[in-house]
């Protein structure tokens, strides 16, 4: 089983435990993000998650696929939280069940690893100051044609 | 007091470089930049001339107009301005630069109407970095001494003369009027919004990709997040000459404003992630993926 899912309300890490019980495992692990006050030394007050769902739900089952061949765990489940959050609120909740322990945690890392890097979501900071940020992307404007002098001079 | 009488200087002069062709030549929706320069400017002025290097003057392409030719060589557009300036001194100038594919009637209406004849120029305020924007501006008989000043200090740049003068900025009607074109990705990316038929028959490489260009697709984009945010809407249809989502990039970052550049995002169609050189089907529907944040 390698299940990934998106929710836009709060998620029951109970509930996606019990769905990786399985008789073969002695190992389970998982790892739990939750939001934190502070990013980059601001005071990060709420944030907002957006996802394009077709695609991330798509490329987070490849990813647990790949972990499950990788490390030759039983069972991946990954779910993730959209929609506006408060500080403190569990954001995403991945979970591995295995033979022994070591290739759950490995499997679990790698999850989270990967799917902080490849899903397609997006997160919107709101801080203290008022000024709110899409993590990632505010240094990503194109660099500055020319400037700052916008009309090329003839160059003849 | 009357505001002097205005004439109209086109500038061409320049070698393109970047282009490997002559920018006065190239065309948009069938029409040299020349030709639409000159045609959108004749009407609203007394005079209208084109600005040429003394080795132009022969050019087919320019002696259809009245012609200034640079006093001083080698000076880029300022020698223009200064030639004008000088064979008519007690006129007003709105000169205008040739690569300006998207510029408008109204956007020189709009500047002819709120002219300041009393200050040295009236000029649009550059929606990019907020400074005066020269080639697109009414130079008044006052400039001329200026100009002369700064030339004799060796200073060549007619934004930063501008920047230091007594300046009339004006807002620009349109805040993508004034974007201009000096590769031949931004000439693809400018004939795909404006609609081009036909690219210059210039066997010296059209850069508009030749295949393609004259079918219409009808594409659906998604946009997320930043990208949301800065086009103002979640999906829209259009239809395109693009034929790859990076010539479509190049053309909604135009129109919609968006301040990603491409080697930031990855693309993805039809709920797949795609590649940005593979060609674009009617129906596709393409999103722009901005860098991703979960977790």
């Amino acid at each position: 089983m390698n299940h990934f899912s998106l929710h836009d309300v709060a998620l029951q890490p109970e509930t996606l435990r019990n769905e990786l019980q399985h008789p073969a495992c002695g190992g389970y692990a998982a790892f739990e993000g939750w939001v934190r006050d502070c990013n980059d030394g601001r005071t990060v007050l709420r944030l907002e998650y957006e996802a394009f769902p077709p695609l991330a739900v798509r490329e987070g089952e490849r990813i647990l696929a790949e972990a499950r061949a990788k490390f030759g765990v039983e069972l991946a489940r990954c779910a993730h939280r959209v929609g506006p959050l408060a500080v403190g609120e569990l954001a995403v909740w991945v979970g591995v069940s295995a033979a022994h322990r070591g290739e759950a945690f490995d499997a679990c890392r790698y999850i989270i690893d990967e799917v902080k890097h490849r899903v397609p979501i997006w997160k919107k900071e709101y801080y203290q100051d008022g000024d709110s940020g899409w993590v990632n992307c505010e240094r990503c404007a194109a660099a500055a044609p020319q400037a700052p002098h916008r009309h090329g001079h003839r160059t003849g | 007091m009357n505001a002097p009488e205005l004439y109209g200087l086109v500038l061409t002069g320049g070698r393109s470089r970047r282009m490997q062709r002559d920018k006065a030549n190239l065309e948009y929706a069938g029409k040299s930049q020349l030709a639409r320069a000159m045609e959108l400017l004749t009407p609203l002025v007394a005079r209208c001339f084109v600005s040429v290097r003394t080795d132009q003057l022969d050019d087919p392409a320019r002696a259809a107009y009245d012609a200034i030719a640079d006093i001083k060589p080698n000076l880029g557009p300022i020698g223009g301005i200064h030639a004008a300036l000088h064979a008519y001194p007690d006129r007003g100038w709105l000169i205008l630069a040739c690569d300006l594919p998207f510029l408008n009637r109204a956007t020189l209406q709009h500047l002819i109407a709120h002219r300041a004849s009393t200050r040295v120029a009236s000029a649009y305020r550059s929606s990019f970095d907020g400074l005066p924007e020269p080639l697109c501006a009414i130079f008044e008989p006052r400039s001329l001494k200026i100009i002369e000043e700064s030339l004799a200090e060796g200073q060549q740049c007619p934004r930063a003369l501008l920047s230091r003068s007594d300046v009339e900025l004006l807002d620009l009607p349109d805040p993508r009027a004034l974007d201009n074109v000096n590769t031949g990705e931004e000439y693809a990316a400018a004939t795909a919004a404006l609609g081009a038929t036909t690219v210059a028959a210039s066997p010296a490489a059209a850069p508009a990709t030749a295949a393609g260009i004259t079918t219409l697709r009808r594409l659906n984009v998604r946009y997320f997040a930043v990208l949301r945010e800065q086009a103002g809407r979640s999906t829209e249809q259009l239809e395109t000459q693009a034929s790859t989502p990076r010539e479509l990039y190049d053309e909604l970052r135009h129109r919609r404003g968006l301040t990603l550049a491409p080697e930031f995002l990855r693309v993805a169609v039809n709920d797949e992630f795609g590649d940005w050189r593979s060609p674009l089907s009617d129906g596709d529907t393409v999103v722009f993926l901005p860098p991703v944040a979960g977790g």
